[in-house]
């Protein structure tokens, strides 16, 4: 049984028939072609999947395709300038090394561009709370949290003494 | 002031940009036409004769390809240990081969003992569901203490005590060990577990195969951290396919952390597969799958004992180790627990006598294999809590004992009692500056102040060392390695002047692409962003042994720069030709080479387009092209050592352990590029902590993992860990490599561990629990609860 779902993805259309089953995470990978979004746990613990939907940050892989129909998604793939260039959050990433195998890097991105949104001047416990549902093994989290207080536009060693 | 690129510099990474635009291909990003997709039947026993397997079900199932079991792979070769290790009676070890597909019985649960190829995932899982299995269920053996103990219930059935090797190090130091024990004036008893560990990499492993009929050619994307040892396992042992007919492909690989070092029966599966077929096959583990069957870390029970003086001078070392090897032997399971962590019993100290016992052990669990740090963990962990359990007891400051046992500066280079020799080193100065960037002198007051809050603060101190690039490989072929342990670059010089360096080392994190390029830059005088590193594709790169063990830079890196010296010879000579001088004459800097003492010069490109455009060239002396080839085998280890400092806060009513504060000063020789190195050093550290407070991989005694998922394993989060200080300005640099470098990536995970349970343990002891002397890891509330309250 195969639903016609259309949403925008990053200010574009998209239509396409799924299965009631597939989960919008699988539907960005395998139906779109878009595997920036990335799979890590099958217990929506890892946060690697988050994408925003309708300007909310939600785990992918814990909402059916077939659910976010109408809705405008953003992903990693809409995350830079219109120019190309690394969008603010991004440019903060590469700057303070807040990534190294690059595989949490979307999910801490997208985490990072919502709670901003929400709390735009937050203090170092309130990111490290704010990131609590993405898991990174490579960075001990320390160059992540200085990316979001810079992306912030906070002087960093104030606000996270080392 | 900072340099801004090259050697030193913190050179933004290069490989950020498409991680962070959604642009990293990894290996499930890869869509193939025409792929199938590979599901595994895994055991839900820990220990289980297989009696009957009835695939005809899920061979009927429309959409279903293949299906292979165990049968299957009966005739081919099993996966094999890399490193052969000898009992201290002269025995072999015993080396059960680890098939492809589970044959006879299931070993492990999560052991795979079938698979389905089908057009899409959902049906291959659904296939998977149909196949009709009887299971003759066996007790199973999941305590170490007791397989060893009873010999009638066998992992192997040939493997009567379930011991893999009982070996001694270095077993003719063990009478002059004993006699010391018995005549010292202090002895200082400690046992110990280091608990399991899941590596867990954000990645969970994934392989596509792919057959090509027309020319026979095999290729295999997958997550490896070394797809040429890959290729070889595959193709020599495993599958026994030419290996001039594999290509082995590592794309972006999302961290690996030891768990991706070795060959797995997946690799291989997706490979039979897809020659049977014809189409290519894919498989990507899920978490579930990531928890069963990815290679654990850790596990030991030991037992260590310090010999000491009144003054806690040291003056013998014992220890007994049961080490978990699980189910099978991964590839670098049997090194890992032996010269990996013996032959670093003497720590940064002077001790004269140590001797190390370790049997290796035989479960119905998951195998265990290297994991950060592998095996020096361990041992700093055991010889940290000893000596720091040896001052409580002597009423003795833990700095000054340090400080009176270490090798000290001007007795390098410095033979251990477990045969290595340490090249150089300060340990001194790196605990100099933990005490003072931890601020020591302010810990009284700090400790007051949380104390008025009901809290207990308690300081704790790790120093450590390592032992990284290991090599070279006629001492590790002596002692039992299957494999050489050096590494390979290719300088390609371009016609425009730029260059791509193809390295063995592989990148899943560590920033190679950028590092690499910034030491090639410096060293020819030309931008970074004319210079591409090429990894992770055994048909583009020379040979290469990976990266594990911290071996990148001081061993492939040392490769590339000696690749490099040959190009500038050989620019040299091009050069001269050109210029009319002698070869002698002709000095390269800053991107030139000039004749000396004179004002004739031609740029890198200039020589380089001569190369290939050898219009005026010297063609009668000189082949044509500027390309150059480099293997380097090091002479030693190199040591990276350091001091960490951990400043806890523990609450006595819950158990909670909170970490203040956290100081590292590492001595890594000559650090190519501060901000990465810092990275490193951040990231094993969050491992570290980790493994002290949060992380226990579990089993029952059925041999079912209860810490299976994200929702049972503790994984560190970001509100569970402090902002680190990290100081790497102590540099003794390493003297045998030309880079002078030491290695950085797993010294957090290795010094970490002792500095935050010595600090709890300080907390408890400052706070009147003195009867509190030790809790194993991991120090959840629980435990520290029960321990205050026992």
């Amino acid at each position: 049984m195969m639903t016609k779902v259309t949403l925008t993805v990053n200010g574009k259309s998209v239509s396409r028939d799924v299965e009631g089953r597939t989960l919008l995470s699988s539907f960005l990978r395998d139906g779109l072609g878009m595997t920036g979004t990335h799979i890590g746990c099958d217990t929506s613990q890892c946060g690697a999947c988050v994408v925003h939907v309708d300007g909310l940050a939600v785990k992918s892989c814990s909402i059916f395709a077939v659910d976010v129909a109408g809705a405008a998604v953003k992903t990693i793939e809409g995350m830079a300038n219109a120019d190309g260039s690394l969008g603010v959050i991004q440019q903060a990433f590469q700057d303070h090394h807040g990534l190294q195998c690059g595989f949490c890097t979307p999910g801490m991105v997208m985490t990072t561009a919502a709670l901003l949104a929400n709390n735009p001047k937050p203090t170092e416990a309130e990111v490290r709370h704010g990131l609590e549902g993405n898991i990174c093994r490579c960075t001990g989290y320390h160059n992540i949290v200085k990316a979001v207080l810079a992306a912030s536009g906070q002087d960093v060693p104030a606000v996270a003494a080392e | 002031m900072p340099k801004d690129s090259g050697i030193g510099a913190s050179s933004k990474r290069r490989e950020d940009v498409r991680f962070l635009t959604g642009r990293g291909r990894y290996t499930a990003d890869i869509q193939l036409h025409g792929q199938t997709y590979a599901a595994f039947a895994r055991s839900t026993y820990a220990h289980a004769r297989i009696v009957s397997i009835d695939t005809s079900a899920a061979e009927a199932m429309e959409g279903v390809l293949a299906v292979f079991t165990g049968a299957d792979f009966a005739a081919v070769g099993g996966n094999p240990a890399g490193w052969l290790i000898q009992s201290r009676n002269g025995e072999a070890m015993k080396e059960p081969k680890r098939p492809v597909l589970a044959h006879g019985k299931v070993r492990h649960v999560g052991d795979a003992y079938a698979a389905v190829i089908a057009e899409t995932v959902e049906i291959a899982r659904s296939a998977v569901e149909a196949l009709d299995v009887v299971f003759e269920e066996l007790p199973a053996i999941v305590d170490m203490a007791a397989a060893v103990a009873d010999s009638t219930n066998r992992v192997h059935d040939e493997i009567a005590d379930n011991i893999c090797y009982d070996w001694g190090w270095i077993e003719d130091n063990r009478a002059a060990v004993d006699a010391a024990f018995k005549s010292a004036p202090h002895v200082t008893s400690l046992k110990l577990i280091n608990n399991r560990l899941v590596p867990n990499a954000m990645e969970p492993r994934a392989s596509i195969g792919v057959y090509d009929p027309g020319t026979e050619d095999y290729k295999l994307y997958t997550t490896s951290q070394n797809p040429h040892l890959t290729r070889l396992l595959v193709a020599a042992f495993v599958m026994g396919i030419p290996e001039h007919k594999l290509n082995v492909i590592a794309p972006d690989v999302g961290g690996g952390f030891g768990s991706k070092i070795y060959h797995y029966g997946e690799e291989a599966l997706v490979l039979a597969a897809s020659r049977r077929i014809g189409r290519p096959v894919k498989w990507v583990a899920d978490r579930s799958e990531a928890f069963l069957t990815d290679a654990h870390g850790r596990d030991h029970v030991t037992t260590i004992e310090l010999a000491s003086d009144k003054q806690g001078n040291f003056l013998a070392l014992r220890t007994e180790t049961l080490a978990n090897v699980g189910a099978y032997l991964s590839n670098f399971a049997t090194v890992t627990p032996t010269f990996l962590h013996g032959t670093l019993m003497a720590g940064p100290y002077k001790t004269p006598l140590v001797y190390v016992n370790v049997k290796t052990v035989f479960t119905n669990t998951a195998p265990v294999d290297a994991y950060r740090g592998a095996g020096r963990p361990e041992a700093t962990y055991s010889i940290e809590r000893v000596v720091d359990k040896m001052c409580r007891e002597l009423g003795l400051d833990p700095v000054a004992v340090r400080r009176q046992n270490f090798i000290q500066p001007d007795q390098f280079p410095y033979t251990t009692p477990v045969a290595l020799v340490y090249d150089t080193g300060n340990y001194q100065a790196t605990l100099d500056k933990v005490i003072d960037l931890g601020d020591f002198a302010g810990f009284e007051s700090r400790r007051a102040k949380s104390a008025k809050a009901g809290k207990l603060r308690g300081l704790g101190l790790s120093t450590w060392i390592e032992a990284c690039g290991i090599a070279p490989s006629a001492l590790v072929g002596a002692l039992g390695a299957r494999v050489g342990l050096y590494d390979a670059a290719t300088v390609r010089v371009n016609p425009t002047g730029n260059i791509s360096v193809m390295v063995g080392a592989h990148s899943h994190g560590q920033g190679h692409e950028t590092v690499f390029a910034q030491i090639v830059a410096d060293k020819l005088g030309i931008p970074e962003a004319n210079v591409d590193i090429v990894h992770g594709d055994t048909s583009k790169i020379p040979f290469g042994m990976g990266s594990y063990g911290s071996r990148s830079l001081a061993v492939c890196g040392s490769a590339m720069d000696r690749a490099l010296d040959k190009v500038i010879a050989k620019g040299k000579k091009i050069a001269a030709h050109m210029l009319e001088a002698s070869e002698g004459d002709i000095v390269f800097e800053d991107g030139k080479f000039s004749v000396t003492g004179t004002d004739k010069a031609k740029t890198f490109g200039e020589i380089a387009f001569s190369a290939y455009v050898p219009h005026n060239y010297p063609l009668e002396t000189l082949e044509p092209g500027l390309e150059e080839t480099a293997f380097y085998d090091p002479a030693n280890f190199t040591y990276p050592a350091g001091a960490y400092a951990c400043e806890v806060e523990v609450d006595p009513d819950t158990g909670r352990v909170e970490i203040a504060s956290f100081t590292c000063a590492d001595d890594f020789g000559n650090v190519m590029n501060p901000m990465i190195v810092e990275g490193q050093v951040h990231g094993g550290v969050a491992q570290g902590i980790g493994q002290a407070l949060l992380e226990g991989c579990t089993y029952d005694d059925n041999g079912q993992l209860l810490s299976g998922s994200y929702m049972d394993y503790t994984m560190p989060r970001a509100d569970d860990l402090p902002m680190y200080t990290v100081d790497h300005s102590c540099i003794t640099p390493c003297t045998h490599n030309p880079l002078g470098v030491k290695g950085c990536g797993e010294a957090g995970a290795i010094g970490s561990p002792p500095a935050v349970v010595n600090a709890v343990i300080d907390a408890l002891q400052r706070g009147g629990h003195t009867r509190v002397t030790h809790i194993d890891m991991p120090l959840t509330p629980s435990r520290v609860w029960a321990a205050i309250n026992a």
